[in-house]
């Protein structure tokens, strides 16, 4: 064997093992499968928190990976979630895994109609297009109240049972069951795009975009390609709250919701497809607790924790972060004899 | 035929007269060198021929083609690519990556995205191929941040050289290469394959004397005086450029 | 029709002067301050708890709430500002939006969660009308005083020498340091300004506007508007930015009523397609 092929043969063990599943990784999904049987309490915090680490993992996509600086992801949630109400309600979609991926295709179509709209301008021109496209559906489902109820929701939506034969019941069980089922299967196709060549590929364009297209990648075509999947996955979270709670209202498209996306980002950080996730296990849980305690006032506290966390750094908490995932990874790495592990695996430091 | 030319080139900015009436022909296998005092226009121009700049006027032919209307990345597609004259590169992106990129982009695969990175064994050969070539095996799994700079600047050209171009244009290749790696850079540059047209600008005059067979000299953006370098070298006409004498028309 | 021309001047008008301090900010240092209408609600809150509350003159409680503000506005940026000046676009958004979390709770806490109106005088109730256009005192007064501060800004920036300080730093931070500018003075400066004249804004808008402890989230989106559309190197061009978003709006609201603010975001939307760098920026390398 030459030295290049020798060589060679190296680099595509070293490049498949990074990509491997790492234990860390599969931990954390047993164990949030093991949560159903843990807690059954719970159902419904759990069941907001999935969806909500569905949502902050579609804007991870564009903001970890592309570096698209969005405050509109609002506009598929609630255009998706409006679209899955009225399906349900008007009785034109009858089975809600159907309706789901049809709210994600919806969702894409608008993401891909309004792509164009990132492409251009500075980070505050791609802030204030896509805050107002949200803003703007916001106020088209105002006008149109007496279809969409307005400021009071969606009335009247009933979904029926997951394929026929699990019915959402009071306690949310097969709800939460659902909507785990969905984040995973979401999580996967993600996490196959960003280790594959055209996640590389954003990856470039995020870095340096002039050189991207130096080196012949089509930067307006990736960049919209991985905008209406983020649009899709937005839109998906979207019907499944809908789905799940067989209500919608104004406030999917509201300021509130795409903020508390960034917080959640930031919490978890960007780049590695967990912070979503992380992020939004930790607002979640800590969003509840904080209610419980001052039931008014929690938008006071968690605009102090953004205050305090940009003040101390985005990086040293990101740093704190990759030191925390190291630290547990070698730990992990005691125990199991494969190197690749969840902070090594990640495509980018985040 | 020339495989890239040039025809009445022209880019303004405002009232700004970058680069005038250029008309460059450059033929095929060519070394070819564009000098001329610091703010003549050449990176301008470089910038036109990559598609970075869109002209004001004038035609771009490649290969009998015009290609004067096509964005950056189609270019590249067609067999033209650069490097910078300040690095470009990926700074979190590992060598490896960076020309793993180059080549799947190249290849057609830069766009599948269920595939992993590193499956296509074909493709990984042709990477571990140019990064040996280049001299970067070494650091091939550092991210480019952290590289010393020669190492940068070799990934620069290996990165234009991945897109395998016909033509490849190096702006300024040895700009800020510290002395100890200089050697191993020009070595790379005269070790390139010879069916590449290579179009080199350069301050340096030893490499530019040394690597062209053809010379075009550019002063206030347009092309004052072109031809092989012994008649270049003797044109009291370009020293008095260079040195900064009045000219006659 | 002319009356609803009349009220979208006014409008417009009472937005320049909300947003005129962001512009400039987002201008002078690069620096998206989201917080901006926490501001101008701070005004408003000040004007009517002053005139409201504590039987404050009206005339009187307008400059007053500036100054308040303004020093608000200096002791923000001193203290909590120039931390994030260095920051990323994303990094000063989430401090911002911080910023208005914690505002919006914290007036309503002290302030309750109703809509507060400022006692106008009697003089200024009611309308005047001329040549069957009914205009409103009050908007009238507005469009004077608005007037009156878009000369005098205009003036500042021209004819002064911190105006043609702070032109210079806008223009290119390093080159003004360089020619010994102190640019942390000139921004601290411009800050504390922008911030009163946002807080003069509100205290006079209250009336129009509508003032309750959501009014920053409400009306952020606004302010944002006018800084894109008009960009950010002049004062025209928001000015003329905010007139074009106010008679749209008012008009809109007019005769599309159920659309609401469709009609201005659709107006950004275009605007900000065509040119990205906002209608009345010159295009320069920013």
């Amino acid at each position: 064997m030459t030295a290049v092929a020798a060589l060679s043969e190296d680099v595509s063990t070293y490049l498949a093992r990074r990509a491997r599943w790492s234990p860390l990784e599969i931990a954390f999904w047993v164990f949030a499968f093991a949560t159903i049987w843990l807690f059954p309490g719970k159902y419904l915090i759990l069941k907001d928190t999935a969806i909500l680490a569905l949502f902050a993992l579609s804007l991870d996509l564009i903001l970890g990976f592309a570096g698209i600086l969005s405050l509109g992801q609002a506009a598929f949630f609630g255009f998706a979630g409006y679209f899955t109400g009225l399906a349900a309600k008007y009785g034109v979609i009858n089975e809600p895994v159907v309706a789901l991926v049809l709210a994600g295709v919806v969702a894409a179509t608008l993401g891909f109609v309004t792509s164009f709209l990132v492409l251009r301008g500075s980070d505050l021109t791609r802030l204030m297009v896509t805050l107002g496209v949200s803003l703007m559906l916001g106020e088209v489902a105002n006008r149109y109240s007496d279809i969409t109820g307005g400021a009071d929701g969606l009335q009247g939506v009933t979904i029926a049972p997951i394929l026929g034969v699990f019915r959402f019941d009071l306690y949310g069980h097969n709800g939460y069951v659902y909507c785990l089922i969905v984040l995973f299967v979401c999580f996967v196709i993600a996490r196959r795009i960003v280790y594959s060549p055209f996640g590389l590929s954003l990856r470039a364009v995020k870095g340096n975009s002039l050189r991207a297209s130096a080196v012949g990648i089509p930067v307006n075509g990736r960049l919209v390609a991985i905008y209406t999947v983020s649009a899709a996955f937005a839109g998906m979270a979207g019907a499944l709250l809908t789905q799940t709670t067989a209500f919608c209202s104004l406030d999917v498209f509201s300021i509130d919701r795409s903020a508390d996306l960034l917080l959640v980002l930031i919490i978890g950080g960007t780049g590695y497809l967990y912070g979503g996730l992380i992020g939004a296990v930790i607002y979640r849980f800590m969003q509840d607790y904080i209610s419980t305690l001052t039931p008014q006032y929690w938008q006071f506290w968690i605009g102090l924790m953004l205050v305090g966390i940009v003040l101390v750094g985005r990086e040293r908490i990101g740093g704190w972060n990759e030191a925390l995932r190291a630290a547990i990874s070698r730990f992990f790495a005691r125990f199991v004899s494969r190197s690749a592990t969840l902070g090594a695996a990640a495509p980018d430091g985040g | 035929m020339p495989i890239l030319e040039t025809i009445g080139l022209e880019k303004r900015f405002g009232g700004i007269v970058a680069a005038q009436n250029v008309n460059l022909a450059i033929e095929q296998g060519a070394r070819h060198a564009l000098i001329g005092p610091n703010g003549a226009g050449k990176t301008t121009v470089v910038n036109l021929l990559t598609g970075v700049l869109k002209p004001t006027a004038g035609r771009i032919v490649l290969e009998g083609r015009d290609i004067t209307a096509l964005e950056p990345h189609q270019r590249v597609r067609l067999g033209m690519a650069r490097t910078f004259q300040i690095n470009q590169l990926f700074l979190d992106l590992t060598p490896l990556e960076t020309i793993g990129l180059a080549v799947s982009e190249r290849v057609g695969s830069g766009g599948d995205w269920w595939r992993l990175v590193g499956s296509k064994a074909a493709v990984t050969d042709e990477i571990v191929e140019i990064v040996e070539r280049f001299r970067l095996a070494d650091v091939m799994h550092e991210r480019t941040a952290i590289l010393p700079y020669g190492k940068q600047r070799l990934l620069e050209i290996a990165l234009a050289f991945a897109c395998r171009p016909r033509v490849l244009l190096l702006d300024e290749p040895a700009a800020g290469v510290p002395e100890a790696e200089r050697q191993e850079l020009l070595a790379t540059i005269a070790a390139l394959p010879a069916d590449v047209t290579v179009l080199l600008i350069e301050h340096d005059m030893d490499l530019v004397f040394s690597f062209a067979d053809c010379i075009s000299v550019l002063v206030n953006g347009s092309l004052f005086v072109d031809g092989p370098p012994e008649d270049i070298a003797r044109d009291p006409r370009v020293k008095a450029v260079y040195l900064g004498e009045e000219l006659d028309a | 029709m002319l009356t609803i021309l009349f009220d979208g001047i006014a409008y417009g008008m009472l937005l320049f002067v909300l947003a005129c301090g962001l512009s400039v900010t987002l201008g002078l240092m690069n620096f998206i301050n989201l917080a901006h209408g926490a501001f101008a609600m701070a005004g408003g809150y000040c004007s009517v708890i002053l005139v409201n509350r504590m039987g404050v003159p009206f005339a009187l409680g307008l400059p007053i709430a500036f100054l308040v503000t303004a020093l608000l506005g200096g002791v923000f940026e001193r203290t909590l500002y120039v931390h994030v000046y260095a920051r990323s676009h994303l990094d000063q958004v989430l401090f911002t939006i911080g910023l208005v979390f914690m505002s919006v709770a914290g007036v309503d806490y002290v302030m309750g969660s109703s809509q507060q109106f400022v006692r106008i005088p009697e003089a200024l109730q009611g309308q005047f009308n001329v040549f069957g256009i009914g205009m409103g005192k009050y908007r009238l007064l507005i469009i004077v005083i608005c007037g009156l501060l878009t000369i005098a800004l205009q003036l500042m920036l021209s004819k002064t020498r911190f105006g043609s300080r702070l032109r210079a730093a806008v223009d290119d931070q390093r080159v003004a340091r360089g020619l010994g500018i102190n640019v942390g003075a000139v921004f601290g400066i411009t800050f504390a300004f922008g911030s009163g004249l946002a807080g003069l804004g509100g205290a006079l808008g209250a009336e129009i506007l509508g003032l309750d402890p959501t009014f920053p989230l409400k009306y952020m989106i606004y302010f944002l508007i006018v800084v894109t559309v008009g960009g950010t190197s002049s004062i025209t061009g928001p000015f003329l930015a905010s007139i074009l978003l106010g008679i749209g709006d008012v008009a809109g609201k007019y005769y599309v009523p159920k659309l609401g603010a469709f009609v201005i975001y659709a107006i950004m939307i275009v605007v900000l397609i065509l040119r990205p760098q906002g209608l009345f920026a010159r295009s320069a390398a920013r």
